[in-house]
């Protein structure tokens, strides 16, 4: 009998993880294959640090090839053009179209076969969203390793500026009404407050954060509840304390309307709009699915039935359209399968969310200001690992999906950094039960309040460098690896 | 078209939205990076993690 194939589109968080569990579960009947388009493994979480220059990419990226080499995993280093579910014609195998990625190849186009696929391929970053949003128009990311890199070469430029004198303002935030992924940029912002006193130069700065976000604190969950000092405190209080401590202005409620060197101009939910003028930007772009298209047997364009107009793969939710008060935890999905097709499955950021989590809001002139979901990468972990071991069993010969990782009934663990020194640096812990608020178990805040919960301070910096150390050691699939929980 | 208005920061204290805002005394920020107490923080951080971990790891159908 010929090896069942196992492909993973993508080798980020989700996928990797997926990729690592296959393996180390399947049987060597089993083929698995990992298509990445970058040769490299990028520890997201850490471009923070790189972007304000205490990292170098190095420390961040590790290339694949040699540990998929090592554990028996198959590497095509090339991006999915176009999914296959039925075959094509009379051969009814699926497969999926790549184009190649490696130097010399020249983007050469080619099928990979698959009996269980894993869609993984997490976010585009849709900076063309925003005229003159992004690295190539007048803005700086800490998306990639490489987009940190230059913001910190940008930020070293600014310093050297501040040191002979100069004042500079810097501009943190996101650059569209429609952004998700706000912990990142709040990240940045605070470890470059951070890093501007440590430099000696934080009087010369002005630093002002722009968010879509309707008040701080939102981060794409609808803001979180704490329990703290005898109160139930919203998330805001404490995000507003942090930044009136360290002096950071803010601008919520905006939509980023375009960028200019040096200036960006926006539009509130009540209409009005502003422009700011800037010394240097960081501001993350809207996060779209990757492009991916699919075609039937008949070779007919079938990408509405795959995925929703976001790009991101439609999987086992609700996605039926309601008034905000109608939705509901249980529309959040469980197993991720395709409803169209079961061998087919979305991880991580490319699946298709069915709303919203923060109340969607439109301006007056029908802009969308409304942080999108949030994104991070414990669930994405968690549903990666979920998949594998679904497909695990059906290969085993299971009907159906036998592992669930809903974000409506899975929490998760997240330390922002806000400095980073061994001594005076400090980190948010933070811990939320569930992600996607439930209020027909919690009717109050939608979540735990018992379970939910956040502190700042060093410890969470020294766990933040824990948890950096761990999860590279992890992804690069180390001895005892597979007990490191996602 | 609608008058943009050009950020600026306010010029007084009491015009900023930082002024509404919650302050940490000078003892909360001391215990924000007190050695002593952040030790003990590390291992209650920790453990409430741990507990948010394992719920979470209890996805089967
Ligand atoms: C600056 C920053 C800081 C963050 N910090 C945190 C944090 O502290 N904690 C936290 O929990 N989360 C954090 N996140 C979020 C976290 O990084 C994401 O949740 C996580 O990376 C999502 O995993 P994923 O696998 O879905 O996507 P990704 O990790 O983005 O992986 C997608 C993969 O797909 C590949 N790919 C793209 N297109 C194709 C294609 N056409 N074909 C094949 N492969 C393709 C990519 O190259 C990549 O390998 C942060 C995000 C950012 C940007």
């Amino acid at each position: 009998m010929a090896a069942t194939r196992v492909v993973v589109l993508g080798a980020g968080v989700a996928g990797h993880t997926a990729a690592s569990f296959l393996r180390k579960w399947l049987g060597s009947e089993a083929e698995v294959t990992v298509v990445s388009p970058k040769p490299d493994y990028n520890w997201i979480p850490s471009n923070i640090w790189v972007g304000v220059g205490l990292l170098q990419p190095r420390q961040v990226l590790f290339p694949l090839a040699p540990v998929y080499a090592r554990h028996g995993i198959a590497f095509r280093q090339a991006r999915a053009v176009a999914l296959h579910p039925e075959g094509e014609g009379d051969a009814t195998q699926p497969f999926v179209e790549v184009e190649s990625t490696l130097p010399g190849e020249g983007g050469l186009r080619s099928r990979v076969p698959y009996d269980f696929l894993i869609n993984a391929t997490g976010p585009k970053l849709a900076f063309e969203a925003t005229p003159g949003l992004g690295p190539e128009g007048h803005s700086f990311s800490v998306c990639t390793a490489e987009h940190a890199h230059q913001a910190a070469g940008a930020f070293e430029e600014q310093v050297q500026r501040m040191k002979r004198g100069e004042h500079k303002r810097f501009l943190v935030g996101v650059g569209h009404g429609l952004c998700t992924c706000q912990g990142a940029a709040f990240e940045y912002l605070v470890n470059l407050e951070f890093e501007l006193r440590a430099r000696g130069v934080r009087d010369k700065a002005e630093i002002v954060y722009l968010t879509n976000e309707y008040e701080l604190g939102d981060f794409g969950m609808d803001g979180i509840h704490i329990r703290r000092g005898g109160y139930v405190t919203p998330s805001k209080i404490f995000t507003e304390s942090l930044f009136a401590e360290r002096g950071i202005e803010w601008i919520t409620r905006a939509h980023v309307q375009g960028l200019e060197p040096g200036r960006a101009t926006y539009e509130f939910l009540d209409g009005t709009e502003g422009e700011i003028a800037f010394d240097m930007a960081m501001l993350l772009p809207p996060f779209r699915g990757v492009g991916l298209k699919a075609l039937d047997r008949a070779g007919v364009d079938i990408t509405d039935r795959l995925f929703a107009p976001s790009g991101f793969m439609k999987v086992d939710a609700d996605y039926g359209a309601k008034p905000y008060e109608a939705w509901r935890a249980a529309d959040w999905p469980r197993t991720y399968q395709s409803p169209a097709y079961p061998n087919l499955f979305a991880a991580g950021i490319a699946f298709a969310p069915p709303h919203p989590v923060s109340k969607p809001r439109q301006s007056p002139k029908g802009t969308s200001i409304t942080p999108a979901p949030p994104r991070t990468g414990m669930p994405s972990a968690m549903i990666g690992k979920a998949v594998a071991h679904s497909i695990v069993d059906m290969i085993g010969g299971r009907p159906g999906p036998t592992h669930t990782a809903s974000m409506a009934e899975m929490g998760a663990a997240c330390v922002a950094s806000a400095g980073a020194n061994p001594f005076t640096g400090t980190a948010a812990s933070i811990t939320v039960f569930p992600i996607v608020p439930d209020f027909e178990r919690y009717p109050d805040y939608g979540r735990d309040v018992r379970r939910t919960f956040g502190e700042i301070g060093l410890a969470g910096h020294w766990i933040k460098i824990v948890l950096h150390h761990l999860f590279l050691h992890k992804a690069r699939m180390r001895p005892l690896w597979s007990l490191i929980p996602e | 078209m609608s008058e943009r208005k050009v950020y600026a920061p306010a010029p007084r204290v009491q015009l900023r939205d930082a002024f509404y805002a919650t302050k940490p005394t000078a003892w909360t920020r001391y215990l924000r990076t007190s050695l002593p107490w952040q030790l003990v923080r590390f291992a209650v951080i920790n453990l409430r993690m741990i507990r948010i971990i394992g719920l979470s790891h209890r996805g089967r159908s």
